[in-house]
């Protein structure tokens, strides 16, 4: 059943309003109604305020230490509460780093689901892997952690990265003593966190491509993955971006899990077995601990960052995803 | 020219080069394989929940509250309990507001300012969990001067309310407009339509709603970790610190206790076992009637 256009709408409801209106001088439903009117755009209006007051109290608290280190803040190693010298640069790469890693981990992942759910798989088996596939982002981040901590880890550390150090030492990202703790652990949990986001959305976006594009394809004799790639990726491409970016999104922002096995060492290694530091941890480990006014004001010009980078690359990809899903029928070929 | 009539039927009736074969198997091979990959984290994951949880779940895990570094035994009941207290303080701000927001946007919002609205909503559902906590922090736990169990239910409440608006909105668009069109003519003022036609006629969709946003905060951590702070004891009080499961199980999880780690895993597993519920129930509502599809 389709909903009502939302345009006609609103014609239609004045309309009735005043043909009913005879019915509804009672007065005192006059008043009602202007109330509930008043006390839901009251709430609509919270929604508002909210992010206003994100805005006020995360800009308001952080403006000790902006004013003690300004933009050189992000480009400074230091981090030291006792002298009170802070500087973000360590936390802001280790975000960076286990964000990419994660997406190098989890694009490929996702989008292989999501071309095998939409277009591959017998009719029976799409609702359930569908419903699995999003069960993975029900699962809280402390658990994906707990299970990191116990499993994967040690997994690394006796497997993996002996492995990774054995074949791909020569490019200099597996250095080091294994620990299992660090980069690489951080990366793959976010990687298992972020696909079902990637791949709900680029499932969203394939099936939104029209049928007859698939069919034009096969028509002029492709094969299906020549179909799927000319015909319906290619096309999703901008949406598929669209949720590649929703993930990143969430990766950066992601805060237990990372910091259950990224070791929680605010130091810049080439190498992906160290241990580092992200900003969302930092805060999540010292801000309860936090003694000093600057201290406080350091770790909350953070989650101002932080939030700063989340809010855009959300905003952007939402503008994909909705570049695609609203019809404006896509470049067929370049 | 015979000979290219010759080469156009071979194009023609040529079948499929065996190197397109190729590739085309070996891409449903691959997207095959990427789910196999994807599937098996999940199967760990609650493989091992399972497998470590069971044997730690226990009348005394149930009721007891933890022991002392070095005893055996004691178990989460405080933190069962504070969890749902923060959660029934989140419900209780978070619900209301979020379905008013959702009632606004569908049945007043249909403008430039309901959009501005909608994209904040937006907004809202991607700022990320900690930076929440620092607000909630800076608006409760700063004023109180001490952690509490209210910090933890408003961080929890702030980010309820994008989810149940936005699925609201939705729902409520859903139900055909003739349904309002008939209340109206029956006389019916437009609150007691929205309210008694409208919203009714979409319950179970925002029930569902309201469930993905209770799913979704049941298991959150760190807006807690500076607002409820966690509680080694019993605690009913609005404006004490307040254990909460997630909590107890990431303080579990990083200590370097054997006993505690069981413990964890116990925690995790009654977690888990809780939020599959309400997702599962989110799903068999919306599978109902005008909803399907809807989700």
């Amino acid at each position: 059943m389709k909903g009502p256009q939302p345009v006609a709408k609103p014609e239609v409801v004045a309309n009735s309003e005043v043909q009913a209106e005879p019915l509804l001088t009672t007065g005192d439903s006059r008043v009602a109604d202007g109330v509930f009117h008043f006390a839901m755009l009251a709430c609509g209006l919270c929604v508002l305020a909210l992010v206003g007051l994100i805005v006020y109290e995360l800009m308001s608290g952080s403006r000790l230490s902006w004013h003690a280190f300004g933009l050189k803040f992000f480009f400074r190693s230091e981090w030291d509460p006792v002298n009170e010298q802070f500087g973000a640069l360590p936390f802001v790469y280790g975000t960076i780093v286990s964000s990419i890693l994660a997406l190098v981990f989890a694009v490929p992942l996702a989008i292989g689901v999501a071309v095998f759910i939409t277009e591959m798989c017998p009719r029976w088996l799409k609702g359930p892997l569908a419903f699995t596939t999003e069960l993975l982002a029900a699962i809280p981040s402390v658990i994906y952690g707990l299970w990191a901590i116990f499993v994967l880890v040690p997994l690394l550390h006796q497997y993996g990265e002996p492995f990774c150090a054995r074949y791909f030492g020569w490019t200099g990202l597996f250095d080091g003593p294994p620990y299992g703790i660090g980069m690489l652990a951080a990366g793959i949990i976010l990687a298992i966190m972020v696909v079902p986001i990637i791949s709900s959305i680029t499932r969203e976006v394939m099936t939104a491509v029209p049928q007859q594009q698939r069919e034009a394809v096969l028509a002029l004799g492709a094969t299906r993955w020549e179909m799927i790639r000319t015909g319906v990726l290619r096309n999703a491409r901008a949406g598929i971006l669209g949720g590649v970016i929703l993930g990143l999104g969430r990766a950066l922002g992601e805060t237990m899990a990372v910091t259950m096995v990224i070791g929680n060492r605010p130091e810049i290694a080439r190498s992906l077995f160290a241990p580092g530091y992200t900003m969302a941890s930092v805060i999540a480990n010292e801000f309860s601990e936090a003694t000093g006014d600057t201290y406080l004001s350091a770790l909350i010009e953070v989650g101002l960052a932080l939030f700063i980078v989340t809010i855009i690359v959300n905003i952007l990809a939402q503008f994909l995803v909705w570049t695609v899903t609203r019809g404006t029928p896509a470049r067929s070929h370049a | 020219m015979p000979e290219t009539v010759t080469a156009t039927s071979d194009i023609a009736v040529a079948p499929i080069s065996l190197w397109r074969r190729g590739i085309n198997s070996f891409a449903t091979f691959a997207s095959a394989a990427a789910v196999v990959v994807v599937l098996l984290p999940l199967g760990a994951v609650f493989g091992y929940l399972i497998y470590k949880g069971i044997g730690s779940i226990n009348w005394a895990f149930l009721t007891q509250i933890p022991k002392p570094v070095g005893e055996t035994g004691g178990g989460m009941a405080n933190a069962i309990a504070g969890s749902a207290w923060i959660l029934l303080i989140a419900s209780t701000m978070g619900v209301p507001i979020g379905i008013g927001a959702g009632i606004y946007l569908a049945e007043y919002g249909r403008h430039r300012f309901g959009d501005v609205i909608r994209f904040t909503a937006d907004v809202l559902n991607g700022v990320p969990s900690i930076v929440v906590g620092i607000v909630a922090y800076a608006i409760v736990v700063l004023s109180q001067g001490h952690f509490s169990a209210l910090a933890g239910g408003v961080a929890l409440a702030i980010m309820m309310i994008p989810t149940i608006a936005r699925t609201t909105e939705e729902m409520l668009l859903l139900v055909p407009n003739t349904v309002r069109e008939a209340a109206y003519g029956l006389g019916v003022s437009r609150w007691r339509t929205t309210l008694s036609i409208t919203l009714r006629t979409a319950t179970s969709g925002v029930i569902t709603g309201v469930m993905l946003a209770f799913a979704r905060v049941a298991g959150e951590t760190a807006p807690l970790l500076f607002t409820a702070f966690g509680n080694q004891y019993w605690n009913w009080k609005i404006n004490q610190p307040t254990a909460a499961l997630s909590l107890q199980i990431f303080t579990y999880a990083i200590s370097p206790f054997d006993e505690w780690h069981r413990q964890a895993w116990a925690g995790a597993l009654i977690l888990i076992v809780l939020i599959v519920v309400a997702v599962s129930a989110v799903r068999v509502v919306a599978s109902r009637g005008m909803l399907k599809g809807a989700n």
